[in-house]
């Protein structure tokens, strides 16, 4: 074993490398599985988007496909090739906005709550040797596994008895909730690389436990934390079970309300008020991903590649 | 760390978890032995010209208090387990009498509601974990060998499928498959059939539902094998190339070991999260063809009438699902923990 390795480097530095010419059936078989594999991840939004901008006649065309590209029945309903009836139905009439306010409060009180839960839990569990922290850690992957679905049919029957049901806090709190066994193994593994002698050297001289997390950890630790809030807000964001069972309609945030208007207006053909409000639901995370594209990968790998 | 500092320092999440995870866990299983009160029913006798008659009325009055008081309902034991909706023992037990074949058995048990959820979530589950492995192995090598300049927008495209909302997601790709939708058109003009639709027939609809399954989720399998590439270790590659392996060999020796225990937490995180297969459905409309477990627990939360208990059942079923269908892990990942 260590004799191949120690002639490893020889071997390399007496041959040329061939690992930069590829045969040129292999070229092409990378490339035509990158194409249709981005054909296949991209196109449906891209089309989607295009799309939104046109009649409903146009987007769901049974005679040519092109028309919707091109939007002939939009230039005869509106005048010109694009219209914005869509998203004008959707935010104005239907008040989307609002919505999308309940949407920006919900995640914002999620996350915060979350983190600041999550980064007290994760650093106990990462710092504890005791048996108990991986019981801890055991029982919130059990909590992962549970279906939110399952746990709202047993918030209801509690829930209406003590008339928390509809409330933006009683959702928020739940999310959280849900939200805290992934929150704490992300963390937990965050805080394992972060050297335990640190907050040790700080209570040798004096801090307590409380006081070595303030002074030493958290000016450390936001790396971490920003690539854990991010996957906290995306749940949030894109929770349907919850919000759809919990939030009463005034309350609703935006994905229980896109799917109410499948319920509602797509009798009344106005389909084009749900792909105008899909894409004001995808534009945000399209922003996102394209900013936190390192954490999210990082934070997406971090609890594989550590085990 | 000391028992004390980690009490306090757990403790908040500790209690949000205990509250709104553990506790419904147990209102769940106790809901599901309850049901809900019947209406009192009064018998009033009223006298006329003609005689007397005996008159049954409903008193709103003491139904309420009754609900009132005892807001579980009445015990119930395990009858809502096993009435026509969930386990439906009567029902089995009479088709297994009277099915001419294993097929035929099979074909009327789908019919049964907890079945029919069953049914699709496990073959949902089943059918899409491995095809997500196999995806998101083949896209990782895919990108790792591109050059490095459009790695980076190379994984921008491929994460969207997995960011985007499950639900939103799936509405685009249905409203594509519509029979005017730009695939449903295409589809049509395959076949020669005019009258096509996804939405109209079983199979199809079920493998509509799968292809979103394994689009949605071959990013994540995608990205952590990706990160596992580049932790492959060159020496042993090159080892391996000198020796006189070719590309195919090289991954099949030296990439596929390396990969493996990747793998694992990729089908951990595929079986937990396919088994609760269910915005999809609520997307496609698809529950004439396809329900899940999920879909049935939301089908029956929602609506006027709200049958806590039914649905508290199917939860306490799909607990037990997952507890099955992760002991195997569980158990490991125990007694890896032992050995340590």
């Amino acid at each position: 074993m260590s004799d191949t390795a120690q002639s490893q480097p020889v071997i390399i530095t007496t041959q040329p490398d061939k690992a930069g010419r590829q045969p040129i059936i292999i070229t092409t078989l990378v490339v035509t599985v990158l194409a249709i594999w981005m054909l296949l991840a991209a196109f449906p939004f891209i089309w989607t988007l295009w799309g939104s901008f046109k009649v409903e006649g146009d987007f769901f065309s049974k005679a040519d496909w092109t028309n919707a590209l091109t939007g002939p029945l939009t230039t005869i309903e509106t005048g010109g090739p694009f219209t914005g009836a869509g998203y004008h139905g959707a935010w104005v009439q239907e008040e989307f906005w609002r919505a999308a306010m309940n949407s920006l409060i919900v995640c914002f009180f999620v996350v915060t709550i979350s983190l600041t839960l999550g980064t007290l839990g994760g650093y106990a569990l990462a710092r504890s040797t005791y048996r108990y922290a991986f019981w801890f850690l055991l029982a919130a992957l059990i909590f992962r596994a549970m279906p939110p679905i399952t746990l709202v049919s047993g918030y209801l029957p509690v829930f209406f008895q003590w008339n928390l049901w509809g409330h933006t806090a009683t959702t928020i709190i739940v999310l959280v909730a849900i939200n805290q066994p992934f929150t704490l193994w992300m963390l937990h593994s965050f805080f394992k690389n972060i050297p335990a002698e640190l907050d040790e050297s700080a209570m040798v001289d004096g801090c307590t436990r409380f006081q070595a997390f303030r002074n030493v950890i958290i000016p450390v630790m936001w790396p971490g934390v920003i690539t854990t809030g991010l996957f906290s807000f995306l749940l949030a964001y894109n929770d349907f079970a919850v919000t759809a069972m919990l939030l009463s309609k005034e309350n609703q945030t935006m994905i229980p309300k896109v799917a109410s208007f499948l319920g509602t207006t797509q009798t009344k053909g106005n389909v084009m008020f749900a792909v105008s409000s899909v894409v004001s639901v995808t534009a945000p995370l399209f922003l996102m991903i394209m900013f936190f594209q390192r954490q999210i990968v990082g934070g997406l790998t971090a609890g594989a590649v550590k085990g | 760390m000391k028992h004390r500092s980690f009490f306090w320092f757990v403790l908040p999440s500790a209690v949000a978890m205990l509250l709104f995870i553990f506790f419904p866990i147990i209102s769940v299983i106790v809901q599901s032995l309850h049901t809900e009160h019947e209406q009192v029913i009064r018998t009033v006798e009223s006298c006329d010209l003609f005689g007397c008659k005996e008159t049954t009325t409903i008193d709103q009055e003491a139904t309420a208090a009754l609900r009132a008081e005892k807001p579980l309902g009445q015990f119930a034991g395990l009858t809502t387990y096993l009435d026509r909706n969930h386990l439906a023992v009567d029902e089995v037990a009479m088709t297994w009498g009277s099915a001419e074949s294993l097929r035929d058995f099979g074909t009327q048990m789908l019919n049964l509601p907890f079945y029919k959820a069953m049914g699709f979530t496990l073959t949902f589950t089943f059918v899409v974990t491995p095809l997500v492995i196999i995806l998101g192995f083949i896209i990782a090598i895919a990108v790792n060998s591109a050059t490095k300049m459009i790695r980076g927008p190379l994984i921008f495209f491929s994460l969207l499928p997995m960011m985007i909302t499950p639900l939103v997601g799936a509405l685009i790709l249905f409203w594509m498959v519509d029979a005017r939708g730009i695939i449903g058109t295409t589809l049509q003009q395959l076949a020669g059939d005019p009258d096509l639709s996804v939405k109209a027939s079983t199979p199809l609809m079920w493998i509509m539902l799968m292809v979103y399954g394994v689009w949605h989720s071959a990013p994540f399998a995608f990205i952590v094998y990706y990160a596992g590439l580049q932790t492959v270790n060159k020496d042993t590659l090159e080892a391996a190339r000198v020796d006189g392996a070719n590309r195919w060999l090289q991954i099949r020796h030296v990439v596929i070991p390396h990969l493996l225990p990747l793998t694992t937490f990729i089908a951990l995180m595929q079986l937990m999260d396919n088994f609760r297969v269910f915005e999809p459905i609520v997307s496609f409309s698809a529950n004439a063809h396809a329900t899940s477990l999920s879909w049935a627990i939301f089908n029956d939360l929602g609506g006027e009438t709200r049958q806590l208990s039914s649905a508290a059942a199917t939860s306490v079923l799909t607990i037990l699902g997952i507890a099955i269908l992760l002991s195997p892990v569980l158990v490991r990942t125990w007694r890896d923990f032992d050995r340590k």
